[in-house]
């Protein structure tokens, strides 16, 4: 079992802090990390990676997806010291060496894809979980069951829509949203 | 959120030790339902065992036929499990039909099951609820109870059980495998939650300490036509106003094997015994659909503002009965 026991500096009685390393954007990054602080918090407070937003901080809106280890997951429900050795990408890390923008960041400009902005870097998160998990084979609610296990999963206009439920907008941008995914498909 | 100590154990024993050695501790899964509770000052851990690197993240086929799903198995790993789509496909579509893709890629198997109700007087620790403080009462019985349970619900509590997997499993036979300081046991799926009566603060059977450790999918119902349908209030992202799965076995003409289970309508996945005894035997026909659920039915008493939810289910279970029967005997 890994010890955790470390009493931190603030003299608790309790232990209350941890030694974790995280890479973040390909960057790592060892902190002492409060136990009760989440993902989304610590790459906000701690890291200054503002773009992965506090929405609804309940995960019920998606504002603060990222991708851990390759996979989409709401950043305000992670404790940070679970995910020590985890790989976390965030809209900053998106666009590949020599790139400005990734291909689905520049569909969402081509696209209008927004109009306040705030659910954007969830959503090209979010998306992006949503073009590895189709390509995998991973099957959606409006997926026919019929369809044979592991085959790529096509990207009709309803999966997408329902793939990328768990990401709310309140501008009402969703046509545009799933347009700007299609392009990159 | 109050401090806590946190624990990443490496072994089902370090765990189970862990806890014990550890007053006011909670393991700690996918954490997308205990760390929202912590946010809202429902819950309280004075420690976390974090259960999600325990070497239970496999799916197991059995030489029997059946299959053992670990409890760290994510939720959207185990609805795209090439078997489970294959031979119980209820369990995949409950799976789909719940939350979104990033809660499914961090939820777990045994989290889904422990995850608590929705309840809004349960989750604001300003309104009376029984089931957090045992002795203040229950807000929603006079209060918003649109979504609370038509079944099997008490005066202490109407609130209705969140997860669609664990419906899912009670209607397949499977069983829940627990480990805990006094050893290992399983316990039906069906039977793991309970009813409210006069504990509300109790949901399952599980005892202190103890760890689910896996789900077993029995042979028995493995490859037998199953479905699951949900009604809500939005088209996805949204927890359950009804829902029904079913396993249905027709051989000779007549109901061989069946498997029905209600959920969003009580405090537990509600497994409708009733009906199962009148479709045994029975011709798989419309009319004898409508028979056996109505008799399941009969036992709903709804509240001021939910009494909806009683023709809502008896449409999804006849759709969904209706669906896995034999086309030429509707």
């Amino acid at each position: 079992m890994d010890s955790h026991d470390r009493t931190a500096t603030t003299g608790h009685a309790q232990p209350d802090t941890t030694d974790t390393t995280l890479r973040v954007n390909g960057k790592p990054h060892t902190l002492a990390v409060d136990h009760r602080r989440v993902l989304l918090d610590l790459l906000r407070e701690d890291l200054g990676l503002t773009g992965a937003k506090k929405g609804c901080d309940h995960g019920q809106c998606g504002a603060c997806t990222v991708l851990v280890d390759g996979r989409r997951v709401n950043s305000c429900l992670l404790l940070a010291v679970t995910l020590d050795g985890a790989e976390v990408t965030t809209v900053e890390g998106l666009a590949g060496d020599g790139e400005d923008l990734h291909p689905l960041q520049r569909a969402f400009l081509d696209r209008d894809a927004f109009q306040c902005g705030y659910c954007t870097p969830g959503q090209l998160c979010s998306a992006l979980g949503v073009l590895a998990e189709a390509a995998a084979g991973h099957p959606s609610h409006v997926t026919d069951p019929a369809t044979p296990s592991g085959a790529p999963v096509p990207l009709t206009r309803e999966e997408i829509r329902e793939r990328l439920s768990g990401n709310l907008c309140r501008c009402g941008a969703y046509p545009r949203i799933a347009d700007a995914v299609e392009d990159v498909m | 959120m109050k401090p806590f100590a946190y624990v990443r154990a490496g072994s089902v024993e370090e765990a189970t030790d862990a806890f014990a050695a550890r007053p006011g501790a909670r393991y700690l899964g996918g954490g997308t339902n205990l760390v929202d509770l912590m946010k809202l000052g429902v819950e309280t851990p004075a420690a976390l065992i974090d259960v999600t690197r325990l070497p239970l993240d496999g799916v197991e086929e059995l030489p029997d036929g059946g299959l053992r799903v670990g409890a760290t198995v994510r939720n959207s790993d185990l609805a795209a499990h090439p078997v489970v789509r294959d031979r119980y496909p209820a369990l995949s579509q409950a799976l789909l039909a719940g939350a979104s893709g990033q809660l499914r890629n961090a939820a777990t198997t045994g989290g889904n099951l422990l995850q608590r109700t929705r309840c809004p007087y349960f989750q604001d620790v300003t309104k009376p609820c029984n089931k957090r403080e045992p002795g203040t009462g229950c807000g929603a019985l006079e209060g918003v109870h649109r979504d609370h349970a038509v079944l099997g619900h008490s005066e202490r509590c109407i609130a209705t059980h969140p997860s669609d997997m664990a419906v899912a499993l009670a209607a397949l036979d499977a069983r829940v495998e627990l480990r805990g300081p006094e050893g290992a046991r399983s316990v039906p799926a069906a039977d793991f939650h309970r009813l409210p009566g006069t504990r509300p603060e109790k949901d399952t059977e599980i005892h202190p300490g103890e760890l689910i450790t896996s789900v077993l999918l029995p042979a028995a119902t493995g490859g037998l036509p199953s479905r699951y349908r949900k009604a809500r209030d939005r088209a996805s992202y949204a927890f359950a106003l009804a829902s029904v799965a079913a396993v249905l076995h027709c051989g000779n003409g007549v109901v061989e094997r069946v498997g029905l289970a209600f959920g969003g309508l009580a405090h537990r996945p509600w497994r409708a015994r009733r009906a199962e005894d009148a479709l045994i035997g029975a011709a798989p026909t419309a009319a004898a659909f409508e028979h056996a659920v109505d008799l399941e039915l009969a036992a709903a008493e709804p509240l001021r503002d939910n009494a909806y939810k009683v023709p809502l289910a008896r449409r999804l279970a006849l759709d969904v009965l209706g669906r896995l029967a034999p086309a030429a005997q509707l």
